[in-house]
């Protein structure tokens, strides 16, 4: 694998996770339950098709045939993508979609933290940009956790049961492979792995808050990061989200 | 916009020397152009008719936000679906300015929602039609927010303060749906002969629609007399589709659209285009909650609101204990 191939690999990751994240996010236009959750929905769902509009740009360029962030976004098939097994997980209820949210929001805070730092200025750049939108994303997902959490018998139930379902989906984000080495060696981005420990710290503290416990088991479903393996959803969201292009190729909308 | 058939409380206009004092230091103000505030002494008719209308606009940019939804996940482009979620954000943002103008009537958003469910309260007329192609989003933008500029437009001079100042706000934020809107079915319109075809539909199916957004005709329009004389309303059903109409003819015209209806003609004498007026019978039905979406659109709102129960009632919960926890502290 050349640097690269490693850095495109990296940029998908990147882009496909907010892309997919942005796309479920966006079901709920319309069926939150209160308005304000609707404003905040879209909100989020906003910045993070913005932000996949900077990393598959990017990917692009790297890429250097020529393509653009929408035919990266609406002209690959399931395998080419990289994002995270956790993304692409259905909504449920809205218990389940705002867990989801803070178990991703707080992963993609602190790799972005880092971002920052980048030896490749672009994606310093973009790092810079999007973790101020995801400050807000973690400390209202984190809010809201915290809250249905520790609110009635129900919404605590509920709670705990997005976070069972969700928890073998987390340990995915964490997982280094040969493009992370690559990545480190080149200074572009940080082991994943080392992002854990502060991860767990932040989980122990909202979780302890919410009243919800974290479940024992250490394992993770895999195969979204490299594409091995994605879940039957991702498809399903694929057909929805590139049917026009797919249909009408070629159209310029 | 998104109120239409507001059904004024009044039994008729009142000559001046059979009104009260207040009602005259009232009608005074109004006359003068002076806002009325909600502290202000207002006639309780007065008070009814505008949650009526404030709450009818509200609940419609609210249930505005499902036509749009049926195509957020399908949005050809990021771009494009970038725009759509920030206007959709946008109309929920709406809907929270007019639930607030509401509130300050004394009535709360609980029971406006309640009313909305339960069918007590109506939305606007326009979105119990569905989003069928690609083009239809860009023909709400252009069509519907348009017409809805034209009534806002005159509503930022209504006399109920609140009213007037979220209208404000809100204008400068449809333009720009409008204006999306627009180049959305430009791109298409301009573009492949399956994208023209889709652009067509989208006006042919829209059009009528849209005209009917600004209600009845005036001849049949009976609660605008008292409305107007309080300077709820500022202009008449029928003056504002007009003005519609002769915005909007050129703009298909440029697109190199067929005209969806055969009788609009430039009326040299008047100075307007002529054209048809919309089925009437067929808005009554959609008033009436025979639209082709009305149950689908209440049902959706319904099942929102039930299966977020549980939410609303875990924050209410959490924020209770916070505050009781506090209080122990102090």
């Amino acid at each position: 694998m050349t640097r690269d191939d490693a850095f495109l690999q990296f940029l998908l990751r990147m882009g496909d996770n907010t892309l997919v994240l942005g796309h479920r996010v966006s079901e709920w236009c319309g069926h939150a339950p209160v308005l304000e959750e609707d404003i905040a929905l879209a909100n989020t769902a906003l910045d993070l098709i913005g932000q996949t509009q900077m990393w598959l740009a990017l990917a692009g360029e790297v890429q250097g045939d020529g393509k653009s962030a929408d035919d990266l976004a609406f002209l690959r098939d399931a395998w080419d993508f990289r994002n995270a097994l956790l993304v692409e997980v259905p909504n449920g209820d809205f218990g389940r979609t705002l867990m989801r949210q803070f178990l991703f929001d707080s992963w993609h805070k602190l790799m972005l933290e880092r971002l920052k730092g980048s030896s490749d200025e672009r994606v310093a750049a973009i790092a810079e940009k999007a973790v101020k939108e995801v400050t807000y994303h973690v400390e209202r997902s984190r809010d809201t956790v915290i809250g249905l959490g520790d609110g009635t018998e129900e919404s605590h139930a509920r709670m705990q049961e997005a976070l069972d379902y969700l928890w073998p989906y987390v340990g995915e984000l964490f997982a280094g492979d040969a493009v992370d080495a690559e990545m480190v060696a080149a200074d572009i981005a940080p082991d994943p792995a080392s992002l854990r420990a502060d991860y767990d710290a932040i989980l122990a503290e909202v979780m302890a808050e919410a009243t919800l416990s974290i479940p024992k088991s250490g394992f993770a479903h895999k195969g979204g990061r490299d594409g091995r393996m994605h879940t039957e959803h991702l498809g399903h969201l694929l057909t929805s989200m590139q049917w026009l292009q797919r249909a009408y190729p070629g159209a310029r909308w | 916009m998104y109120a239409q058939m507001i059904k004024t409380a009044s039994d008729g206009i009142k000559s001046r020397d059979e009104m009260s004092d207040e009602e005259r230091t009232f009608q005074d103000k109004i006359d003068a152009d002076i806002k009325i505030e909600p502290k202000d002494w207002m006639p309780e008719d007065y008070r009814r008719t505008l949650i009526r209308q404030i709450g009818q606009h509200a609940h419609s940019e609210v249930v505005g936000q499902l036509p749009e939804g049926n195509w957020i996940t399908r949005a050809p482009t990021l771009e494009r679906k970038a725009i759509l979620l920030a206007k959709v954000q946008d109309e929920a943002g709406h809907g929270l300015y007019l639930y607030s103008a509401a509130e300050t009537l004394g009535v709360s958003r609980d029971e406006l929602v309640e009313m909305l469910l339960s069918g007590k309260m109506k939305y606007s007329s326009i979105f119990n039609y569905p989003t069928l192609n690609w083009a239809d989003i860009g023909a709400v933008g252009w069509l519907v927010d348009g017409a809805a500029i034209i009534n806002q437009v005159a509503l930022q001079r209504t006399s109920y303060g609140p009213y007037s100042r979220a209208m404000i706000r809100i204008c400068k934020e449809e333009s720009f749906h409008a204006r999306q809107g627009y180049h959305a079915i430009m791109a298409m319109a301009f573009g492949t002969p399956e994208q023209k075809k889709m652009a067509q539909d989208a006006v042919n199916r829209l059009w009528f629609p849209a005209l009917m957004m600004f209600g009845p005709s005036d001849k049949d329009s009976v609660h605008s007399e008292q409305s107007m004389a309080w300077k709820i309303k500022i202009k008449t059903n029928d003056e504002l589709r007009q003005q519609f109409v002769d915005q909007t003819v050129p703009q298909i015209l440029y697109l190199g659209l067929d005209l969806p209806d055969p009788n609009i003609q430039w009326n040299e004498e008047r100075g307007h285009y002529d054209f048809s007026d919309p089925d009437w019978s067929e808005f009554f039905n959609v008033i009436k909650g025979n639209g082709p979406c009305n149950t689908d659109r209440l049902a959706a709102r319904g099942k929102a609101w039930d299966d977020g129960q549980w939410v609303r009632d875990g924050l209410l919960a959490h924020s209770r204990k916070k505050a009781a926890a506090r209080m122990a502290a102090e």
